[in-house]
């Protein structure tokens, strides 16, 4: 790991071909950012992503990635984890990736608690399959697939992580480039999982949570003397719903990892070129 | 045939069944005799029909047979389930005191012994001992010295303290006493023990034990009959070496993970039986695509569906060996016997590693449950080798990467196997996807890389079939005009049925296949035979088809496969070339 890193050297040589003026292009520089911050090197990072745009995030970054199968990141990302401790490990989705299909494996990540980061896009729409309803699309936002609505409360994924166990839930804005760095670098810093929901406005198929929608109506919590150590004044912001918060929400600082629990601290990639030396005893087990 | 016993204690799911057998089953492996088990069970926990049986003999055995020597009878129904195996002479051993065994009959030419279970246990410290009772009693009539049990008393309840372990050996001795004092007949069995020291494990144990073994070090599953064995098994032992076994919440996340720590470079695997396959199949894909190498164990049950989730069949293979979308490269190994599913397991990391593929390890629930002794020299660890492919590290790394510094993970080399840097080499960053990508794994639709990333990939296999020996094993005689082919658990059962047959006049080569993909050339072997038949536990014969079709004569083939389907100008010259045996250009005439 060397000192000398900057945001960019996360960078591939790849143009990305999000649309312009897509979110997530913010909301990638802010991943890049905190990675560099908080010390990290593109050789001791892996990053994870599901299907959809913002699965297109590990073509565009620099690090050991791997862009896997729809909504299945976040398993992949406690494997690599596990399997070597050393490493950073990041996961990016969107909110179809991560609250549709990937619903279940979200709520078991977090209670597994595994040190890494959980950055989700959500732009409340599916953009990759041109503009259908997604898990937090609003109740009567019309889509091809949805004529009127989708007709059911939207997705609440703070509130799903919080009722799940979480220690660190965020949301960001992926347009305030400093804030929303800092914030993932909190999540990066954090001892266990780190999760962060982004803003990550869809300037093609979604013209109701807008860039303009959100700057009007986001509130800093920074500026709201809200204490995220304080799990029932969390609880209260996220089940109120009334409001899009953009900082951290909650964050347990006794939060052990996981992994740590469970004694796992050696990189498995490194195994002798044969048994184990006392692996007779295994035989003699069956006695 | 070998002079053999065979002995069965059956009842109610919940009664101890499977513990009795298993302290029975350890005796007489420690005693040096060689033992087969095998296990009737139905899908539920408590209640409903069970049973352990037990076949023991001083030679080897390699099957169940349907004879029953001696029953330890705990419900009525025990009997009835076992009058077909039941002979005249067989001794059936239950609690005529117990109410609801009051009215049973034993059936002519049997012999009953009504020994007093529950009392008897009581007497010793508990009726909970009434099964330890009983195995006292059959010691007596096997003239098996009771002292051979005392070991696995030890064993099954030394946590529970030295009363308990003492209770239970009292409990064994007043059952044996009560045949001695009670009964007076001669039961012509006398069990002659040996200075042979065997281990006794089933399928499943081998699996996990021949994981570890081979350096794995990653497990992550979902429970599932009849492979969760192997998830217990390594539980608490891979984590003695630096291993984590982890259980997901469901299938999809069990690959995902193992796929995820195949990636940093721990040796990883996963077990399942076929419905969990069915949810693992989107991700097998991505193994395949992204070249992790990862062991994906199915220990196969009745299908489809849930089917008979307790119940034997191989039902699997034609998924095992085409299941996904699109086109997989993959090996497929098929274990045949209990010790053979340690060192295929073995193998399978070596294939998954050499070739950065997935390997489906494909065993069956006979397999998982059987438990057989073997000398444990079989599992002799120095024997295990491992090699881990093409792995650089960071001195070598400098020689993959292009001309901008980028490794090249997917490099299209001429055996089809690319380098690989775990994650935490310097300069080895590179990712990977699903999509199909270019030698750096970054994603392309461009028409000659899709070609060479495909080409790339099967040609793995065709270095592994060069490279590797897909041998088989073969019983019997060898000159013989007919020729039995099976594959998988069928090998044991099948070897002894060549003593039968042998009696009754007919000269048979048996061939037993462990591996499905590659596969052995058998084509000389069938051509040289008058009958050939494929023995196996499915319904349509899914084996019997692929060895069929290999020796069959090959249609010539036109293939296109870069993403743009056929012009008629261009499949034109492709047929005109097929046939004049023209250099065929994008035509892939699959070379044999």
């Amino acid at each position: 790991m060397s000192s000398d890193v900057r945001f960019t050297d996360f960078k591939s040589d790849k143009q990305p071909t999000w649309c312009p003026g897509c979110g997530d292009f913010g909301t990638m520089n802010g991943m890049m950012k905190a990675l560099a911050e908080t010390g990290n090197d593109p050789d001791n990072t892996f990053v994870v992503a599901g299907i959809g745009c913002s699965g297109k995030i590990g073509t565009y970054m620099h690090s050991y990635a791997l862009h896997g199968v729809h909504g299945r990141a976040l398993p992949v990302g406690i494997g690599v984890k596990l399997a070597n401790p050393n490493l950073e490990v990041m996961v990016a989705g969107g909110d179809g990736d991560g609250y549709s299909i990937g619903a279940g494996h979200f709520v078991h990540a977090v209670r597994r608690n595994v040190d890494m980061s959980y950055v989700v896009m959500d732009n409340r729409i599916y953009g990759l399959t041109k503009g259908q309803a997604s898990p937090t699309s609003r109740q009567d936002f019309e889509t091809s697939t949805t004529p009127e609505g989708p007709q059911m409360p939207p997705v609440n994924p703070l509130a799903l992580a919080l009722a799940s166990g979480a220690t660190f839930i965020a949301q960001s804005f992926s347009s305030d480039a400093q804030r929303h760095a800092e914030i993932i670098q909190k999540a990066v810093e954090h001892d266990g999982f780190g999760f962060v929901n982004t803003y990550s406005p869809c300037v093609t198929f979604n013209d109701v949570d807008t860039y303009d929608y959100f700057r009007d109506s986001i509130v800093d919590l920074d500026e709201e003397d809200h204490d995220p150590h304080d799990r029932e004044a969390a609880k209260q912001k996220i089940l109120e719903g009334d409001k899009e918060y953009m900082g951290v929400i909650y964050q347990d600082d006794d939060s052990v990892p996981w992994e740590k629990r469970e004694g796992i601290d050696q990189d498995m990639s490194d195994i002798p070129d044969g048994a184990p030396e006392d692996a007779m005893d295994l035989v003699r087990e069956f006695y | 045939m070998p002079e053999d016993l065979n002995w069965a204690i059956g009842g109610e799911a919940g009664d101890g069944i499977d513990s009795t057998g298993k302290i029975f089953a350890q005796a007489l492996s420690r005693a040096g005799r060689h033992v087969f088990t095998s296990k009737d069970f139905a899908s539920r926990i408590r209640g409903g029909y069970t049973a352990y049986k037990v076949r023991t003999s001083v030679d080897r055995v390699e099957s169940v047979v349907d004879r029953l020597d001696i029953l330890i009878a705990l419900t009525e129904r025990t009997i009835d389930e076992n009058m077909d195996e039941l002979h005249e002479g067989s001794v059936i051993i239950y609690d005529g005191e117990r109410s609801t065994m009051q009215d049973v009959e034993v059936p002519d030419g049997m012999i009953g012994l009504s020994v007093p279970l529950q009392r008897l246990a009581e007497d010793a410290g508990g009726a909970i001992m009434a099964n330890v009772v009983a195995l006292g009693a059959a010691c007596e009539v096997a003239q098996f010295p009771i002292e051979n049990l005392d070991e696995s008393l030890n064993k099954r309840f030394g946590d529970k303290g030295e009363a308990i372990v003492e209770n239970n050996k009292e409990a064994a001795r007043l059952g044996q006493q009560h045949v001695q004092e009670e009964y007076d007949h001669d039961f012509d069995y006398d069990i002659e023990t040996t200075d042979e020291d065997y281990v006794l494990l089933n399928g499943d144990e081998a699996i996990g034990m021949g994981a570890i073994a081979a350096g794995c070090r990653f497990y992550s599953g979902y429970p599932i009959t009849p492979a969760t064995d192997v998830m217990e098994y390594m539980t608490g032992r891979v984590e003695q070496y630096g291993g984590k076994v982890v259980q997901a919440e469901d299938e999809l996340s069990a690959i995902n993970m193992a796929l995820g720590a195949a990636r940093a470079g721990a040796r990883a695997m996963t077990a399942t039986s076929g419905p969990g396959i069915d949810l693992m199949t989107e991700t097998f894909g991505l193994v395949a695509t992204t070249e992790t190498p990862l062991v994906i164990c199915d220990v196969m049950r009745s299908g489809p569906s849930t089917g008979m989730p307790t119940k034997q069949e191989q039902g699997d293979l034609n998924m095992t060996l085409y299941g996904g979308h699109g086109e997989i490269p993959r090996f497929v190994v098929a274990p045949t016997s209990v010790s053979e599913c340690f060192w295929k397991t073995v193998e399978a990391f070596n294939y998954a590693e050499k070739y950065q593929t997935p390997v489906y390890l494909v065993s069956d629930l006979a397999l998982a449950v059987t438990e057989q002794t073997f000398p444990p020299e079989v599992f002799d660890m120095d024997e295990v080798e491992i090699d881990r492919g093409k792995v650089v590290d960071e001195d070598e790394v400098d020689s993959w990467l292009d001309e901008r510094g980028r490794f090249q993970a997917h490099f299209p080399s001429a055996d089809g196997v690319s380098p690989r840097a775990f994650p935490g080499t310097t300069d080895g960053a590179h990712m990977t996807t699903g999509l199909e990508h270019d030698e750096l794994g970054r994603r392309t639709e461009e028409e000659a890389v899709r070609l060479e990333q495909v080409e790339k990939r099967q040609r793995k296999v065709e270095t592994a079939k060069e490279q590797e020996e897909w041998d088989y094993r073969e019983f019997g005689d060898s000159e013989a005009d007919t020729l039995v082919i099976s594959w998988g658990s069928n090998e044991g059962a099948m070897r002894e049925a060549l003593g039968f047959l042998e009696e009754r006049g007919h000269d048979v080569r048996f061939i037993s296949v462990p591996y499905i993909f590659p596969r052995p050339d058998l084509s000389a072997e069938i051509e040289a035979a008058d009958d050939v038949i494929v023995v196996e536990c499915n319904a349509t014969g899914q084996f019997a088809d692929v060895i069929e079709h290999d020796v069959l004569e090959r249609v010539q083939r036109v293939n296109k496969y870069n993403g743009v389907r056929f012009k008629a100008d261009e499949l034109a010259t492709e047929i005109e070339n097929t046939l004049t045996g023209a250099d065929a250009g994008a035509t892939e005439v699959e070379a044999e």
